[in-house]
């Protein structure tokens, strides 16, 4: 995994005038102010990596650059040229393209045709389908992917290549600078590297790169500079030479890194075995012996697509089991439905909160109450008592309980959704991805909250892409590959021993390409 | 390959129930002693088609945008009087006739078109509403039949080149037409993306209402295209034909049997014309071994849920496996010098 050679960067950095300047930027929504007087300088090739918590201002930032919000203050110069966009569109002629967390595409519609949207190649007053199709291909190949054919549908199309799609269409304005929201969000570690050597063809041909995530190692991966925006005020930009993860943590937070993954709450001892399989199997998964017990979380890892997901939705009973056994607290039940599974004491934080975590339309109290009232509707009185406690606890900021889920933040919507299955209280809890896209400080409450389940005597078993995730939470770490467990790892145990087990590599640097 | 597989078989299936329904009309005609593929018989289905057809061809385009037209009856209704009224039994009169019967159409959606887009009404209700104003206006003006078709006129009917009668022809030129737009033009490129997803289109710096206007427009001259043709077959306009021939559900029921998706964003004319097709085959049918007309319409009721569910299962399996897939990308590292 080579950075970009460092020399090559401050050499570029040093001759060229910058192509972006941002000076003095401001906005306030609604009298709240988000971004105070933030000023940036990127030039050709410079990889900016802009960090800070969810609500710290990067998205508001972001936005302004690409034309969806308008600043109240402050200049922007692109090329050396004073611009104010007020629609996408203009920043992307302008030569500053986003690729937005949530995916602009259309799932219908073939790779070429969501690329060239609104700029349609012509001949004679027709679309040219085929010209469409070669500069496609030309634009993927230029960014050294093969492999993707330009009719493709996007409803065919992995997360990964979604991804890449969205790229190739900001690639494709002739963009000078391209801003990247949480590229990695939805990508295991192998799609990661893809996404760097893309990244550094990029840098290669001159365009800067605005790289917004969650995930600090790609920051310091990636990045030249690392601009940290906290409660909208901009508190550094540093060479990312002169910074760690520590650090930068530090700066983001003001926590020390050492206390980011709580440590298990005193008393906390693994019990009775809560949930077992033994050689359970159906069309995703196969061959699957596990055991979690009460006061135990384990942590399972693997690649995207090694079956991660697929095991907690057999188990749920979304996709029940086909083969083998089920036990959950020493009996062996047939869980056909997730209903049947919820009544067993099962829970499931499944990993796309928007889709099938929570209904965005619906108040905090109704979404938190809404698995009690379908499973256990004698109970909903006595759950309905313990909301305002449980959401304290778990430190839900929202005005109030009748608030729609759909206008919190993303951590604050994920732990509604624990809310909603605390209040169901579980003995086994699933968790997919449980702070996928989420703030440092959410997530730390999250991972409170297993300690605590733990120390109650819940089994947690937890699916996590972020490998230190795994590695500071999990007692014991199953590693999953190609639907199968491939083998199991003590507490302890490094990213390149789970890396290795995952890719079933002989040494953990297979992943790169 | 799975999308361009998966967008070919959609169509298929609808082309393979088609001559299923055709194979299995053919037998139960022919044991009533009848013969299915007789000129006249087929005839009747050409004439069946060609006037679902036109109102079809023109709901796919708007419910494509992600919208919906429930006012064709009463734009054919409304046509077909303005346009025998005007002619008056008169040939010197069919030019303008026809003018101001598509006028009118392309006035009715035009405003269907801009209270959809710029009112954020949705279709349903919207031309709900238009659909309901037209109506009160027919009811109130119009008591029976009215004006004339002249003999030159009724001959747009009653023409036929071989066995096919014009009308079948116009009609599939009007679906070459669409589809030329659909495929090769912006306007339908950007017609799939709005009704795909209204805020990626914008994003993308699609002028949104356009192509939703646009099909909205298409959508009723086309269906005054069909008040017209029906003007010449009965050579009376009649303030009611259109509802009576249920054509706003029909017209909807034929673009989904189509494979048409009715949120929008994903379909294609020539499933709706096979959607028309395979209910014109069995009207005629049931028409043949005369079942009660009360018992079409359950069989009709049946193949449509059916085929939205047969739809909805295919949904599902298109959903690409997350087990066992192969990632597909492969970047090369750009060599370092």
């Amino acid at each position: 995994m080579e950075t970009p050679s460092p020399d090559l960067a401050a050499d570029r950095a040093a001759d060229v005038a910058p192509v972006l300047t941002v000076r003095g930027i401001s906005k306030s929504f609604v009298g709240n102010l988000v971004l105070r007087d933030a000023s940036l300088e990127l030039r050709p090739g410079q990889v900016l990596g802009l960090v800070g918590e969810n609500g710290a201002g990067k998205s508001t930032l972001m936005k302004i650059l690409a034309g969806v919000h308008q600043a109240d203050e402050g200049t922007v110069e692109i090329g050396g040229e004073t611009v104010s966009f007020s629609h996408p569109v203009q920043a992307q002629q302008a030569g500053l393209s986003t690729v937005f967390q949530e995916f602009n595409l259309l799932p219908e519609r073939s790779i070429a045709e969501n690329i060239w949207l609104g700029r349609e190649p012509r001949r004679r007053g027709f679309v040219d389908t085929g010209a469409m199709v070669r500069d496609t291909d030309e634009l993927l190949t230029g960014l050294g992917i093969t492999g993707l054919r330009a009719t493709r549908r996007v409803r065919s199309l992995s997360v990964a290549e979604q991804q890449v799609v969205e790229i190739a269409k900001a690639v494709s304005f002739d963009a000078r600078i391209i801003q990247m929201d949480e590229p990695t969000a939805a990508l295991a570690d192998h799609e990661v590297e893809l996404l760097y050597t893309i990244i550094r063809r990029l840098t290669a041909r001159g365009v800067a790169i605005i790289y917004v995530s969650h995930r600090l190692k790609e920051v310091f991966d990636l990045c030249d500079t690392i601009t940290v925006l906290k409660d909208g005020v901009q508190v550094a930009t540093t060479p990312a030479a002169e910074l760690d993860e520590a650090g930068l943590v530090r700066l983001m937070v003001g926590r020390s890194m050492s206390a980011f993954f709580p440590d298990p709450l005193e008393g906390t001892t693994p019990g009775d075995v809560r949930l077992e399989l033994r050689g359970a199997g159906n069309g995703y998964v196969d061959g699957v012996d596990l055991a979690v017990r009460g006061g135990e979380i384990v942590g399972l890892a693997g690649l995207q697509g090694s079956g991660r997901t697929e095991l907690l939705e057999a188990v749920f009973g979304v996709t029940p089991l086909t083969r083998g056994e089920l036990a959950i607290d020493g009996a062996v039940v047939a869980v056909r439905t997730p209903k049947q599974a919820i009544r067993r004491g099962l829970a499931l934080v499944t990993e796309d909160r928007k889709t099938t975590g929570l209904a965005l339309h619906q108040s905090i109290l109704d979404n938190s109450l809404a698995v009690v009232r379908a499973v256990f509707p004698s109970r909903t009185g006595e759950a309905r008592a313990g909301v305002p406690a449980s959401l304290s606890t778990l430190a839900v900021s929202a005005r109030s309980l009748s608030q729609e889920a759909q206008f919190l933040s993303g951590g604050n919507q994920q732990k509604v959704v624990l809310a909603r299955w605390l209040a169901a209280r579980p003995g086994v809890v699933l968790m997919d991805e449980p702070t996928r896209g989420i703030d440092v400080g959410a997530k730390h409450a999250i991972y409170e909250v297993m300690r605590s389940l733990a120390a109650e005597g819940v089994a947690v078993l937890m699916v996590s892409s972020e490998l230190p995730e795994v590695i500071g939470m999990a007692d014991r770490i199953v590693v999953m590959r190609d639907g199968r467990v491939a083998g199991e790892l003590p507490a302890g145990s490094s990213e390149e021993d789970v890396l290795t087990m995952a890719t079933g590599a002989s040494t953990g640097t297979q992943v790169a390409s | 390959m799975r999308g361009r597989l998966g967008a070919v078989t959609s169509t298929t299936i609808v082309y393979a129930v088609l001559l299923l329904a055709v194979v299995v009309g053919a037998i139960l005609t022919a044991a009533h002693g009848r013969n299915f593929f007789s000129v006249g018989n087929v005839d009747n289905i050409l004439t069946t088609t060609s006037i679902l057809g036109f109102i079809a061809i023109g709901q796919t385009l708007v419910i494509l945008g992600g919208s919906l037209d429930l006012s064709v009856p009463f734009v054919v209704s409304l046509a077909s009087v303005v346009g025998g009224g005007i002619m008056a039994g008169d040939p010197g009169n069919i030019v303008p006739a026809v003018a101001v019967a598509l006028l009118i159409g392309a006035a009715v959606g035009l405003a269907n078109g801009l209270i959809v887009t710029l009112l954020h009404v949705h279709g349903f209700i919207a031309t709900l509403g238009t659909g309901l104003v037209i109506s009160g206006y027919l009811a109130s003006n119009y008591k029976g039949s009215h004006g004339s078709a002249p003999r030159d006129f009724r001959l747009l009917d009653a023409t036929r080149i071989g066995p096919v009668p014009i009308s079948t022809l116009i009609m599939i030129g009007c679906a070459v037409a669409a589809i030329l737009m659909l495929r090769r033009t912006r306007l339908g490129h950007h017609l799939y993306a709005v009704g795909g997803n209204a805020e990626v289109a914008r994003l993308s710096g699609l002028r949104t209402p356009v192509p939703v206007v646009a099909a909205h427009v298409i959508c009723s001259s086309l269906a005054a295209v069909a008040g017209l043709l029906l003007l010449a077959r009965l050579s009376v306009g009649n303030p009611t034909i259109g509802s009576q021939g249920g054509y706003d559900l029909m017209s909807i029921a034929a673009v989904v049997l189509g494979g048409t998706l009715l949120a929008g964003g994903k379909g294609n004319i020539a499933g709706t014309l096979a959607g028309v097709a395979i209910f014109a085959v069995i009207d005629n049918v049931m028409g043949v071994m005369q079942i009660n007309p009360f018992l079409r319409d359950v069989v009709r009721g049946v193949v449509i849920v059916v085929a939205v569910a047969v739809y909805a299962r295919r949904e599902i399996d298109a959903r690409p496996p997350r087990f066992g897939r192969q990632l597909v990308l492969d970047a090369e590292p750009e060599e370092v010098r």
